[in-house]
């Protein structure tokens, strides 16, 4: 499995969704002799996540029971940890929509946050494009990138950790679209310019 | 690779491209010597070719587009006069001094727009007391009238659902682009999936999921009647080996499929058997639907009749009336032959569709149109892997809150979801933003879903603990 291609069966470092309910799910990655602990019991990774197909339903000690679903943006925003305010998959469509966004897309965005954008953006723009991703905070740099990479998506985004106002993207001339979301984001735009190709669109949001 | 980024952005011959005045979208395909009608003007496209796309073009006279001249457009802001408020203006109708007439002669002169929205300032009476706002709204206004200029765009999801949406949006059961945008993201619609697609909005939800997949992976379109409708599909204008990746399969054979019992061999009986089969599998199917069948059955006919016709022809005396005859007849072979290449390659087309759906493995299933869903749906999710998500639109949410209720009856689908969304455009200019209008009850409602495995043990989850038990054991007692 990877955020960008469906797979059919959870294997070993696979993320999975457990889900109990709507308003009841949470990221798991599947790891030999583990075990997580849900209100209707454990799921021993071994035997009940790995090898199992994705949507099957896995029986907990207790008796009750919960599906084990395959990763999608959508549902990694929902229950991704928050590391700053996110943005939800209604604004995430429209953002997509009108950016023109589609495979092979070079896409440049600030501020990463939580990744919750970023990871939708991947997903389309797969296999040929690419992100460049700037976020001034360290630690939230350093979290997106270890996310990308095991959600096996690290080949389709780069992470900065840079001022994307006093330093732009990183990047001259590549990018189809850019998007802001940060505090000034008039501050950024002769980046963004610098950043887009002859022709690009850019859209920011607040 | 760079020859392609070069290409793409150029205007060639036979593409498809959007024009744009103002507001005005309209889809039409380049080619020489042809007119084209948009906004009660003929055009000829012939000199946007080899420009770049998003290029703005000034209508000359005779409808030819003019490339635009490098223009020192920056007029100097000259300190305009203006006044501080309208309490003086009094709207009689007579503060414009120039008459219809006038304005007709200066068009005629071969003013440009510009030129003309300038006359027009200087002869109103009116205009230097109005506030600074006023009067850019007024000149905006005259602009809008009396400028001539055209933008050529390339077309994508986005232009082309404006597009639909401002133009004939009952060919898309008034699917507004807000919505269009949430079916591709709950959908997951993504590069190298396998997605069933139900469109009957003119293609333009099949042209957009296309667009999403970028030519990877495969698309197969699920048609009521005789033919999918691909005309919004075309002006996306994408390239051939994105159409390889494209798969129809008619609605009528989906029961057979499922059965396990279909057969595309060449076998006449087989479209009679599949007209029934129409008449039952869709409870509320259009009558067309149904009459397309029965055309095709009688087209098959004809060719059957036209081959003994020729040879009676050919035995017979070459009189004048018989070579006519003789003519006609064989017209009428050849397009029975050129009607059975069509209905060859159709079959072969089907058959490639059915093997993508015989896995029942699909990535995800799209529904958009005027059917009713509920049947569609049941049917179609047969097809789709257990954790992929499903989309269905519909203009009413009636139809959906059903849906809603046989999904759960079913089982397999968790995180139902009926959704409508609202969209507000804003003005923003400084001093001057505030929202436009807002609407609503306009876009169409969506039913998103995530597949799972269908419960086949009897043994039920935390959720239906209490209801099934009590059944059985009345059951049980009745029957002792």
């Amino acid at each position: 499995m990877s955020f960008v291609e469906y797979g059919e069966y959870i294997q070993e470092g696979d993320i999975a969704i457990v889900f109990l309910g709507r308003e009841s799910m949470f990221p798991v990655k599947a790891q030999h002799g583990t075990q997580t602990q849900t209100k209707y019991g454990v799921i021993r990774h071994s035997s009940d996540l790995i090898g199992k197909r994705f949507g099957s339903k896995v029986n907990c000690s207790k008796g009750g029971w919960v599906y084990v679903l395959h990763p999608t943006p959508e549902l990694w925003t929902q229950n991704l940890p928050h590391r700053t305010q996110i943005l939800y998959s209604t604004d995430i469509s429209m953002i997509t929509m009108m950016l023109e966004l589609k495979p092979g897309s070079v896409v440049c965005e600030s501020g990463t946050g939580s990744g919750s954008l970023s990871h939708a953006i991947i997903r389309t723009i797969a296999p040929t494009g690419h992100l460049y991703t700037v976020e001034f905070h360290e630690q939230r740099a350093e979290k997106a990138a270890e996310e990308f990479r095991e959600h096996k998506v690290a080949h389709l985004a780069t992470v900065k950790n840079q001022d994307v106002c006093k330093e732009g993207f990183g990047v001259v001339g590549v990018a189809d679209a850019v998007f802001l979301d940060i505090p000034s984001p008039w501050e950024a735009i002769g980046h963004a310019k610098a950043a887009l190709k002859e022709e690009g669109k850019v859209a920011t949001c607040s | 690779m760079e020859k392609i980024s070069v290409d793409h952005r150029t205007i060639k011959e036979g593409d498809y491209v959007v024009l744009k005045r103002e507001n005005v979208f309209k889809a039409v395909q380049v080619q020489i010597k042809r007119k084209v009608i948009f906004e009660k003007q003929w055009l000829h496209l012939d000199s946007v070719i080899g420009q770049l796309y998003g290029t703005s073009f000034e209508v000359a006279a005779g409808g030819t587009l003019q490339a635009p001249k490098p223009n020192p457009e920056k007029n100097p802001k000259e300190t305009k006069e203006a006044g501080m408020d309208n309490r003086n203006i009094v709207d009689d109708g007579r503060s414009q001094k120039l008459t219809r007439d006038d304005i007709e002669t200066l068009k005629e002169q071969g003013l440009k727009g510009q030129e003309i929205v300038q006359q027009l300032i200087e002869n109103s009476s009116t205009f230097r007391d109005k506030t600074e706002f006023a009067q850019e709204k007024y000149i905006k206004k005259k602009k809008k009238k009396y400028d001539n200029t055209i933008t050529v765009l390339k077309p994508s999801t986005r232009i082309l659902a404006l597009m639909y949406h401002g133009r004939e949006p009952g060919k898309i059961c008034h699917l507004r682009y807000d919505t269009l945008a949430q079916m591709l993201t709950l959908g997951n619609v993504h590069a190298g999936s396998k997605i069933i697609v139900f469109d009957t909005c003119a293609g333009l939800v099949l042209g957009a999921v296309m667009e999403r997949m970028g030519g990877y992976g495969s698309v197969i379109q699920m048609y009521p009647g005789g033919e999918p409708v691909r005309a919004a599909t075309d002006n996306f204008g994408f390239p051939e080996h994105f159409y390889k990746t494209l798969h129809e399969f008619p609605l009528c054979k989906v029961n057979l499929l499922l059965d396990g019992t279909l057969s595309l061999d060449k076998d006449k009986k087989e479209t009679v058997s599949a007209v029934d089969e129409s008449n039952g599998a869709m409870s509320k199917a259009p009558q067309d639907s149904v009459q397309k069948m029965g055309e095709e059955v009688e087209g098959e006919k004809d060719s059957a009749q036209a081959s003994p016709e020729v040879d009676t022809m050919e035995v017979t005396s070459e009189l004048p009336e018989d070579k006519e005859k003789e003519e006609r007849a064989a017209r009428r072979e050849n397009k029975a032959l050129e009607k059975k290449v069509k209905q060859e390659e159709k079959r072969k087309k089907h058959l490639e569709a059915a093997a993508l759906l015989q896995g029942r493995n699909a990535d995800g299933l799209v529904i958009a149109g005027r059917f009713h869903p509920t049947p569609l749906v049941l049917s179609l999710l047969k097809f789709v892997a257990p954790s992929r998500p499903f989309v269905i639109y519909c203009q009413h949410k009636e139809p959906l809150i059903e849906c809603h209720t046989k999904l759960r009856e079913r089982g397999g689908v968790i995180g139902l979801q009926l959704s409508e969304t609202w969209l507000r455009h804003y003005q923003v200019l400084p001093n001057r933003t505030h929202p436009m209008l807002l609407m609503s009850g306009g876009g169409g409602y969506i039913l998103s879903g995530i597949t799972v495995a269908m419960d086949t043990a009897t043994s039920s989850g935390p959720q239906k603990t209490e209801e099934p038990a009590p059944k059985r054991q009345k059951l049980q007692d009745t029957e002792s």
